[in-house]
């Protein structure tokens, strides 16, 4: 389409253009996301190479206190002068050599072996597992029974082993600096230039090099605290771990895929994979409904209350923001009790106003009307934040357009889904999309109303009628089933769901924006 | 022709007045039943009526005394404490990060960038419950008391640790206000001899009072509404909860007959303070959250 034409279509028009075209060039996008995502490896790869072509360049080129560097860290920093940053050098590589011999290596070397456990007298082989020996006992004095005595755990062999690759790759970037570093000052001292002091050196730290000092910090305690945990969990997806498999006293073992493979055999008749397929519906649906509800009413009721003429803005907003404001766990509880089956005060309302005397149970009953309830709690809950979210964007549509809709004879409701919702799906698409993956994970509205029931169906595993993935996830590992490895497992394919969808998205703004400024 | 035209522009906003009406009582009478409940002094546990007979604040003075079974001001004490530190390293973490990416030009940048964004991706907890174990082998839910201060004490630590050390992922809202800085005055302040380090005191940061009140007031938000790290973290420590679980506990099958009415006193104590900072987080709120969706 030529741009004179796509300048003529009404915003409606425009929007279905859009749409169409996304899906016209979804295999495009997606064949660009993958030869992108091979370009990156490509890439990737090629740094690798050169950094130890490099790597090697400057053992070749530097003079033998350079190349002994590459042996003992920093020797070459110290000969020039830099005696505290050599010094520094050679605590890291002593500290590390340290760390392997006394700490690292009694786990790392345990982390695919076969494993053996003693139980009742006899001895269990136990292939592919996370460490040596899970139990031994001993017969007790009296001869009768047996006292199990605990060897190695395997829950933190993984943590460590992790610990250990994390904390190695660390030291290789240090050990990688080192070498660079040595190269520098061996020129520099060959040029006949100043070699930098460790203040100087410091000093770089505020400026030239002020992102290091403002990163490490922050980079730190997410590689602890999200990235190690994150590669953690996704091993044990890999691996038996569950309540049968508890250490101490068991050793749990890699299982390869074998856990996807129960929740996606849908043939063989597994609770599992039938309550992940049920589920997995259920949250789409979930997803569908609480985002396009929110968005559709909260725009309705922004437009009211923004409407020309509307007295007391500022008091209609606030009622609802009030609601936002109230922690979400105050609220959903609060919800919780006044839906209650017993002493409930929506109950109490309905038998006041009906003389109605059976009361409802809202959450506990029946699967649909608990369905139906959630995702109306999820509106009272999350209207208030689209009213805050679209005025803005509200205001910014052009008042002719309304006008000129008026004169030609269009009512409200005409407006509204001729004029403001093509406007607002295309200005607000991303925002949509991100409060779609949030109610993919919305564990809060789910877990702290229904707690998942009722949980009145058998086939399913662990999981009630209102559970979406995450909040069976959660059920899973910390309720009575302590079923660790599915539970990563369902986090992992909730992960590739949410990532796709946020990498298309991000495609479809960026090749939307190229559109309007190329076309 | 006008006057019909007047009418019926009156006959609309009426009907828009009531219906705002009636969906604004919808929507404020849970909390308005809630703060009425929590003031009733009937001797039933759990209210019959939607509105109590009897006024008086026995809810909350026995919030307070009786903190045998179930400690309250504990809890709010703990979270408190827990609040302000998170939030103190959590500001400096985000505004660090958030300043690095967005004026300091440095290699793979972009890298860094895709990076947080792809962690963010993944489903909160499923670290958490990764977390958990990680402080547990380092023994740090284990410790009785830091720097010796009495109920100050592993649990605690852990959950500070738990709500800042993310933090830094969070960086796209304050970046995208930086970028908003220009860039002139960083080059002029350069030219001048000023470090990097002394523009991002003396210049980026006086100029960004908004943004730091806004992150400031969050991540101190963050720990009072978090409800399901703190689930994970305490465990069956019922000392060290925090409000959001210790309210969950109230109404739980075992004390619910007994706590009811303390637990709506208990949230209508969270609530306000937690309100009235949200409200004036409001406008700052709505800036950072339009400029981080719409820009996509």
């Amino acid at each position: 389409m030529r741009y004179i034409d796509y300048m003529q279509l009404n915003p409606f028009q425009k929007f279905g253009y859009h749409f169409a075209n996304f899906f016209k060039k979804l295999p495009s996008n997606l064949a660009r996301f993958f030869k992108f995502l091979g370009r990156a490896i490509v890439r990737f790869f090629v740094a690798i190479g050169k950094g130890f072509a490099g790597y090697g360049k400057r053992f070749v080129k530097g003079d033998i206190f350079v190349k002994l560097s590459y042996l003992i860290f920093g020797v070459s920093n110290i000969v020039r002068g830099q005696i505290i940053k050599g010094c520094l050098f050679i605590l890291v590589e002593v500290g590390y050599i340290l760390f392997m011999i006394n700490f690292a290596w009694q786990y790392i070397s345990k982390i695919n072996v076969t494993g053996y456990k003693i139980e009742n007298g006899q001895q269990i082989d136990l292939p592919n597992s996370l460490g040596y020996v899970a139990k031994t006992e001993t017969l007790s004095a009296d001869g009768f029974s047996y006292v199990p005595e605990f060897h190695d755990d395997s829950m933190l062999i993984l943590l460590y082993s992790v610990l250990t690759i994390v904390i190695t790759v660390i030291v290789f970037a240090i050990y990688i600096a080192n070498t660079k570093s040595a190269y520098k000052v061996y020129e520099a001292k060959k040029n006949g230039e100043a070699i930098p002091g460790f203040k100087a050196e410091i000093k770089s730290f505020l400026d030239e090099k002020f992102h290091i000092t403002l990163m490490s910090i922050p980079c730190l305690l997410i590689g602890c605290f999200t990235v190690l945990p994150l590669i953690f969990m996704i091993l044990i997806a890999f691996t038996t771990y569950d309540k049968s498999h508890l250490p101490p006293g068991n050793l749990f073992q890699w299982a390869g895929l074998s856990n996807f493979g129960e929740l996606v055999n849908f043939a063989g008749g597994e609770a599992k994979a039938h309550t992940f397929l049920e589920l997995a519906e259920w949250t789409v649906v979930w997803a569908i409904l609480a985002t396009f509800s929110n968005y559709i009413c909260g725009m309705i009721v922004a437009l009211m209350i923004n409407k020309k003429g509307i007295k007391l803005k500022a008091l209609w907003r606030t009622l609802f923001v009030v609601v936002v404001a109230v922690p979400q766990f105050v609220s959903l509880l609060l919800m919780a009790q006044i839906l209650a089956e017993n002493g409930g005060a929506l109950n109490q309302l309905i038998e006041l106003i009906t003389g109605n005397k059976e009361p409802i149970n809202f959450l506990g009953g029946n699967w649909f009307t608990a369905r139906v309830v959630v995702v109306i709690v999820n509106i009272w809950v999350g209207i208030p934040y689209t009213i805050l979210i679209t005025s803005g964007i509200l205001m910014n549509i052009p008042a002719d357009l309304y006008e000129s809709a008026t004169i030609d004879g269009a009512g409200p409701v005409k407006s509204f889904t001729k004029i403001t919702l093509p406007y607002m799906l295309f200005v607000t698409t991303p925002y949509l999309i991100t409060t779609f993956i949030g109610n993919i994970n919305n564990f809060n509205v789910i877990y702290l109303l229904t707690g998942g029931g009722p949980f009145t169906n058998p086939d399913y595993y662990n999981a009630g009628y209102t559970d979406i993935l995450v909040t069976w996830l959660f059920n899973l590992t910390m309720g009575e089933k302590q079923d660790y490895k599915l539970a990563a497992a369902i986090g992992i394919l909730v992960f590739i769901v949410c990532a796709t969808l946020s990498l298309i998205t991000f495609n479809m703004t960026k090749s939307a924006k190229d559109e309007e400024a190329f076309s | 022709m006008i006057k019909s035209y007047k009418l019926r522009r009156g006959l609309a906003n009426t009907f828009i007045y009531i219906i705002l009406a009636v969906l604004g009582l919808i929507w404020i009478s849970p909390l308005v039943y809630l703060i009425i409940q929590s003031f009733s002094a009937d001797p039933e546990a759990i209210p019959q009526t939607l509105l109590p007979a009897s006024f008086g604040f026995d809810n909350y003075i026995k919030l307070f005394q009786e903190t045998d079974s179930l400690n309250f001001p504990r809890w709010y004490l703990n979270t408190f404490v827990i609040a302000c530190f998170s939030c103190v390293i959590s500001t400096i973490s985000v505004l660090m990060v958030a300043y690095a990416f967005s004026r300091l030009r440095f290699k793979s940048r972009k890298k860094f960038i895709n990076i947080g964004m792809i962690l963010g991706m993944f489903p909160g907890f499923m670290t958490m419950i990764a977390i958990y174990y990680l402080l547990k082998a380092m023994q740090i839910l284990d410790l009785k008391s830091i720097f010796g201060i009495p109920g100050f004490d592993g649990t605690i630590l852990a959950l500070i640790i738990c709500y800042s050390s993310g933090a830094g992922l969070g960086f796209q809202i304050s970046k995208g206000f930086f970028d908003t800085i220009p860039r002139a005055l960083d080059e002029a302040a350069t030219i001048d001899g000023a470090t990097r380090n002394q523009i991002f005191w003396k210049i980026i940061l006086p100029m960004s009072k908004p943004i730091v009140v806004y992150t400031v007031l969050t991540s101190f938000i963050g720990p009072w509404t978090d409800f399901i790290l703190a689930k994970i973290i305490a465990g069956d420590k019922i000392d060290n909860y925090t409000v959001a679980i210790g309210l969950q506990k109230m109404i739980d099958n075992d004390h619910k007959n007994a706590w009811f009415k303390r637990f709506l006193a208990g949230s209508v104590l969270v609530a306000v303070p937690v309100t009235i900072l949200f409200l004036k987080m409001q406008n700052y709120y709505v800036e950072g959250v339009t400029a981080g969706g719409v820009k996509g």
